[in-house]
């Protein structure tokens, strides 16, 4: 137990540098590890080398919950043995001064009227059977035969020797104990489950495009070690309307408050449609479609200097904000004369500030998009990967005036910009949604819900249950027939209150027929404990 | 839909805070004199009654009082008949405490439903509703536990530590009735986030009442030479108190904690991801673990494990406050 306790802080510790720094796979925030790296150049690398970026999966974290569960197994195996020898045997003895254990009653049983009444109680009792007033013994022994009754009726498992009674109650609650403690075991398989089979997955789909279930049309995919990607689910969608409500008017204007994605899927069962929306995912066979965010894709028609159109369709803007501002970039490699790319940003709801636009709302009201130019040699044909959201821009020059200003344009919906020296035209034609989806497959996920499921059923006995022991003795010091009754609590909960008094008050009196309270046996008086 | 009902009930939820917190003030007023009382007469009449010492943390003075007083606390079987008269005073000011405390409770019990009314959803969708629901919790289980054991001389901290959060709430995180973001908008909500609230009432009162408990078995080290008993068995009505408000309440935050992982499943595709907030749940759950392990292992350790306990209270509230200011995370809720 004190391994137990050791461990159990040490993990507890161990778990908060995770929480302070930056982990890498933790989903809130893909790019903060290489923040951090360029923040502290210095720290970084001692920190990383001691996964400090991945507590998580850290070789020392894994150490304490190993041992923990090591430490666990070792403790509560042999507890399971012991559980079996008692759950087969019968309660034990009582111990020799009841008077030492808790809420211990004395009282007597003898009838205080002198009416020599026949044995009230219905059961035939070799004692009472024999028809003498009832003598010192039979009146115990009657008393003894009530709380036995009532005992069994209350669920204990009763033995009766011939001067006590001994009760035990609650041993499910060792059972749970047991059953929690292994379902943190079963519970380590299932998280294994996800870590070594499963993957997730991040994919943007523009409103009327599609998406094919292969790695190659994520924007973002992580496999877990054994899994393998050949293995997706056969599996795709077109996103047929994206709406999105936000909050009018008040202080939380601007929050959204409705999301709504509809798809029409084809998957190997057949063809469907499907609403997809935050907590109400698409899901094919175990593979999870989440609908986590979105954003605009301005549909941008590029012209190079003789008239061709060399880029055109929505084309993916980040958001970087609340209120939707976003990024993009446009690249044209095969425009004439020589390479085009645009950069430019999106205001889904443009105000004027000062030096230039703002947005205001996250919905579009008044979509505008400001855009500069870059040409040259966009670097796409040296085979090296490239983000489709930022420019390489060391082999470009950016575009420029007749006087030399920097080139720069504005576009609501409709309009058409020319580009300087006739080097083509942009066309701003509106705006596409498009939806984020987070995917998820994890194969270990139903094994974990079991332990759970066992984890909550198992400590909710182990805590709530009291297992407790209660005798009733005749004592054999008194001249009156008299009991002795205690209870002992085997388990951290305190017996039941007024369990104690409700033997001795069943025990005093025949249950079932007389309510009264208790006429022939003076009221039971409770002892100290010394 | 009533927009301008709406407001109004809206607006009645506001008042009876304010009415809720004025009652609670006159509470810890009440409490307050009564702890006064107490320690005045326990000073100038050490022989009178038994007594509880109060849960404070006294200067020196304090503990000499408690010097004279626990002699008495230890006899406290002795048949000495007790002095009505002496009595008297610091009764009628610890049950005018509880009865204002009674009133204070029912009336934030009302600005809750009212509250709910008002957003027609469950009242704990941000961090004020979180405050406001989460001290009426506080509330129900310490007068629960009033009902358990003698345990009013911590009614002074559980109603401060009430009325600190409710300040926090209508001032800093006070935010109008409003809609929540679609990812909240779910039954694991309701669910996840009572249970949250729930276990946090339980912890709350656990965590005072252990404080209690260790401050008196501290005192009484130093008095007395009998050996303390710390576990459920023990005499002391503060650490019975503390150990059922923590036997009751873990499996109820294990409860928080699972649900929250499905609801998570749900509205991620993930159960796990050691978000800050998960992750800071997962070392208040593995806190209270170790401190029930500690409580049941030999007497020695027990007599420490409050510290334990204090240290998962310290990271539920961490989990609360700290998380949603300084770690960012995922949960939309983290919006202050
Ligand atoms: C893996 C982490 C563990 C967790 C989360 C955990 C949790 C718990 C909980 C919540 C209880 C119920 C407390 C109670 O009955 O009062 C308990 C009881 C118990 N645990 Fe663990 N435990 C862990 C590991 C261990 C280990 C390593 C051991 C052995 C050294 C152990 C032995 C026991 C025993 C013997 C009990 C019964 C205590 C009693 O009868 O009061 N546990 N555990």
């Amino acid at each position: 137990m004190r391994t137990a306790v050791i461990l159990l802080v040490l993990l507890a510790v161990a778990a908060i540098p995770g929480s302070v720094l930056p982990q890498r796979g933790v989903a809130s925030n893909p790019v903060a590890v290489n923040r951090f790296y360029l923040k502290h150049p210095d720290l970084a690398p001692w920190l990383d080398r001691m996964w400090l970026f991945e507590v998580y999966s850290a070789p020392w974290f894994a150490a304490i919950y190993v041992l923990l569960l090591i430490s666990m197994t070792g403790c509560v195996i042999p507890r399971c043995a012991t559980l079996w020898r008692e759950f087969r045997s019968p309660p034990p003895k009582a111990p020799r001064h009841l008077a030492r254990e808790s809420d211990f009653h004395e009282f007597t049983v003898a009838d205080p009227d002198p009416d020599p009444d026949p044995d009230p109680d219905p059961d035939p009792d070799p004692a009472g059977a024999a028809g003498p007033p009832v003598s010192r013994d039979g009146a115990a022994a009657a008393a003894l035969d009530r709380a036995e009754e009532h005992l069994r009726r209350r669920g204990f498992a009763v033995v009766r020797a011939p001067t006590e009674v001994r009760a035990e109650k609650g041993r499910v609650r060792e059972l749970g104990n047991l059953v929690f403690h292994l379902s943190l075991l079963i519970l380590l398989v299932g998280v294994a489950g996800g870590r070594l089979f499963g993957y997730e997955a991040r994919a943007a789909v523009v409103v009327g495009g599609s998406f094919t279930n292969v790695v190659s049309s994520y924007d973002a995919f992580t496999p877990a070690p054994w899994m393998d990607p050949e293995d997706l689910e056969p599996l795709s969608f077109t996103l047929d309307s994206f709406d999105a409500e936000f909050e009018a008017a008040g202080g939380r204007a601007g929050e959204p408050r409705d999301f709504d994605a509809r798809v029409t899927y084809t998957t190997t069962g057949g063809e469907g449609t499907a609403e997809v929306r935050p907590n109400q995912p698409l899901v094919v066979n175990g593979t999870k479609f989440f609908l986590t965010g979105h954003g605009y894709a301005p549909r941008l028609t590029v012209r190079d200097s003789t008239g061709d159109v060399i880029s055109s369709g929505p084309t993916i803007f980040l958001p970087n904000d609340s209120v939707f501002t976003s990024d993009g970039v446009v690249k044209a490699p095969d425009a004439q004369p020589e390479g085009l790319a645009l950069e430019g940003t999106f205001y889904p709801t443009a105000a004027p500030v000062q030096d230039g636009l703002v947005s205001v709302f996250p919905d579009q009201l008044n979509p505008r998009v400001e855009l500069d130019a870059w040409t040259g040699d966009l670097g796409l044909d040296d085979g090296a990967t490239q983000s489709v959201f930022t420019l390489d821009k060391t082999r470009l020059r950016e575009v420029r005036e007749v006087d030399g200003t920097v080139w720069s344009a504005t576009l609501a919906p409709g309009e058409q910009v020319a580009l300087p020296g006739g080097a083509g035209t942009v066309t701003f034609n509106g705006v596409t949604r498009f939806a984020n989806f987070q995917v998820a497959r994890d194969p270990g996920k139903e094994i974990s819900l079991v332990a759970a499921i066992l984890l909550m059923v198992g400590l909710t006995v182990s805590l709530a249950v009291p297992r407790r022991r209660i005798w009733v003795r005749e004592s054999a010091v008194h001249e009156t027939p008299t009991l002795e009754i205690a209870g002992r609590a085997l388990a951290r909960r305190a017996l039941p209150p007024g369990e104690i008094a409700r033997v001795a008050a069943a025990a005093a009196s025949p249950p079932a027929h007389s309510p009264a309270p208790q006429p022939n046996a003076s009221p039971p008086h409770s002892q100290e404990t010394p | 839909m009533n927009f301008f009902l709406d407001l109004d009930v809206a607006r009645l939820s506001d008042s009876l805070v304010a009415s809720a917190m004025a009652v609670l003030g006159l509470a810890l007023l009440a409490y307050a004199a009564d702890l006064a009382l107490r320690h005045r007469r326990t000073r100038t009449e050490p022989a009178t009654a038994a007594v509880l010492a109060p849960a404070s943390i006294g200067s020196s003075h304090d503990v000499r009082a408690d010097e004279h007083a626990a002699p008495e606390t230890a006899a406290a079987d002795d048949p000495n008949p007790v002095d009505g008269a002496s009595r008297e005073p610091e009764r009628m000011t610890g049950r005018a405490g509880t009865s204002l405390s009674v009133l204070g409770v029912g009336l934030l019990v009302a600005a809750v439903i009212a509250r709910g009314f008002a957003a027609e959803r469950a009242p704990w969708a941000n961090m004020y509703e979180f405050a406001l629901t989460g001290s009426a919790s506080v509330g129900i289980f310490y007068l629960a536990s009033l009902r358990q054991a003698p345990v009013r001389a911590m009614g002074v901290w559980v109603v401060g530590l009430t009325l600190l959060l409710l300040g926090l709430g209508t001032t800093v995180l006070y935010t109008p009735v409003d809609g929540i973001v679609p990812v909240l908008d779910s039954y694991w909500l309701v669910i996840h986030v009572a249970a949250a609230i729930i276990a946090g009432g339980l912890f709350t009162v656990g965590f005072v009442a252990t404080a209690a408990q260790m401050v008196r078995a501290r005192r009484r080290r130093s008095t007395d030479s009998r050996p303390p008993a710390v576990d459920g068995a023990s005499d002391d009505p503060f650490a019975k108190v503390a150990h059922n408000a923590h036997l009751v309440a873990f499996p109820i935050w294990t409860f928080a904690v699972l649900a929250g992982a499905i609801w998570a499943e749900n509205a991620w595709g993930r159960y796990w991801g050691w978000d800050p907030k998960e992750t800071w749940a997962f070392i208040t759950w593995v806190l209270y673990a170790a401190y029930l392990h500690a409580q049941a292992t030999d007497r020695r350790w027990a007599r420490s494990a409050g510290w334990l306990a204090i240290a998962g209270f310290l990271s539920f509230l961490f989990n609360f406050f700290g998380v949603n200011i300084w770690l960012p995370g995922l949960h939309s809720y983290a919006g202050v």
